[in-house]
């Protein structure tokens, strides 16, 4: 229990620090790789909650599918970074102040609850066997199985969207016309020609 | 001994961290698609910390269908920042106002 509150507190820091680069770091790139660091520490403080599954789903889309989207858009877009970086600093204070009352109030709210008491609320302990992947299926396909469905839709508009909003014509592009490819006949193609041979000179 | 109200301060700092990021980065599109993906984060976890305190799945089961939405959300927007980059050659935020909104 010991270690499991350590590797919490360790691990939490980490994410921390990751999530401050993510936020100040001078080149996107650098961000999109703290991103990527963040969410591997998420993904083991989710572990150390004992939702394993979600933790490796974490892992598998997010750091395998979508932060390599956007690391594949940060690098093929040419951001001007200095530009972007100006009027960091003259934002800041503001940014700082409200992040203060709202964290303040945040974990305000979070422990007043445990005011009265001393203990911390915690997890219920896990039965002996118990596996999260086939609790989330049983749940996941039975009671939600509409909303899995409509998941299974927006993924598919996602799929058209981007590619219809990315797709490009671009003006003097040699392509073929297939319907008249195939629907052209022999006689179109080729012309006999009847003539009389040359005479030798 | 951790507990629910540790992953919730949890949650609660990376979320204020994400919304200071969103304030200071207010340039750079990029970056506050990031943001928006680290608050989801921060949201996921107040979810899963939540399921495990009540012992009810069905939290988690939103998780999932968080992620979901988020991995749409991240490829439209990222395909929209790519159109909008190949129209204006900039993705600068202060210029996007044809709309004088």
């Amino acid at each position: 229990m010991m270690l499991h509150s350590i590797l919490f507190y360790v691990f939490a820091a980490i994410m921390f620090g990751a999530a401050l680069g993510v936020i100040l770091s001078r080149n996107p790139v650098h961000s999109v790789m703290f991103l990527v660091f963040t969410f591997f520490n998420a993904a083991i403080l989710w572990l150390l909650a004992e939702a394993e599954f979600l933790a490796i789903v974490l892992v598998l889309v997010y750091v395998g599918a979508v932060m390599v989207l956007f690391l594949f858009v940060v690098m093929m877009l040419d951001v001007n970074v200095e530009a972007a970086r100006r009027g960091l600093t003259r934002y800041a204070p503001l940014g700082i102040a409200l992040a203060l009352v709202m964290a303040i109030e945040l974990i305000n709210v979070i422990w007043l609850r445990s005011q009265g008491q001393d203990a911390i609320t915690e997890f219920a302990v896990t039965p002996e066997g118990y596996s999260n992947t086939k609790a989330l299926g049983s749940v996941l396909y039975t009671e939600h199985v509409y909303a899995f469905e409509i998941a299974a839709v927006i993924l598919l508009l996602a799929i058209i969207a981007a590619i219809t909003l990315t797709m490009r014509k671009r003006p003097g592009l040699k392509v073929q016309n297939i319907a008249k490819q195939v629907a052209v006949k022999a006689k179109d193609r080729v012309r006999v020609v009847k003539m009389d041979a040359e005479k030798r000179q | 001994m951790i507990g629910l109200e540790h992953y919730l301060t949890v949650a609660a700092m990376l979320f204020v961290l994400s919304f200071v990021g969103i304030i200071i980065n207010r340039k750079n599109l990029i970056l506050l698609l990031m943001c928006i993906e680290l608050m989801l984060l921060a949201v996921n976890t107040n979810f899963i910390a939540f399921s495990r305190f009540l012992g009810d799945d069905t939290g988690q089961v939103f998780v999932f269908f968080i992620l979901t939405v988020a991995a749409a959300e991240a490829a439209i927007g990222l395909a929209i920042l790519v159109v909008l980059f190949r129209n204006r050659r900039s993705i600068a935020v202060q210029e996007l106002n044809t709309l004088k909104g």
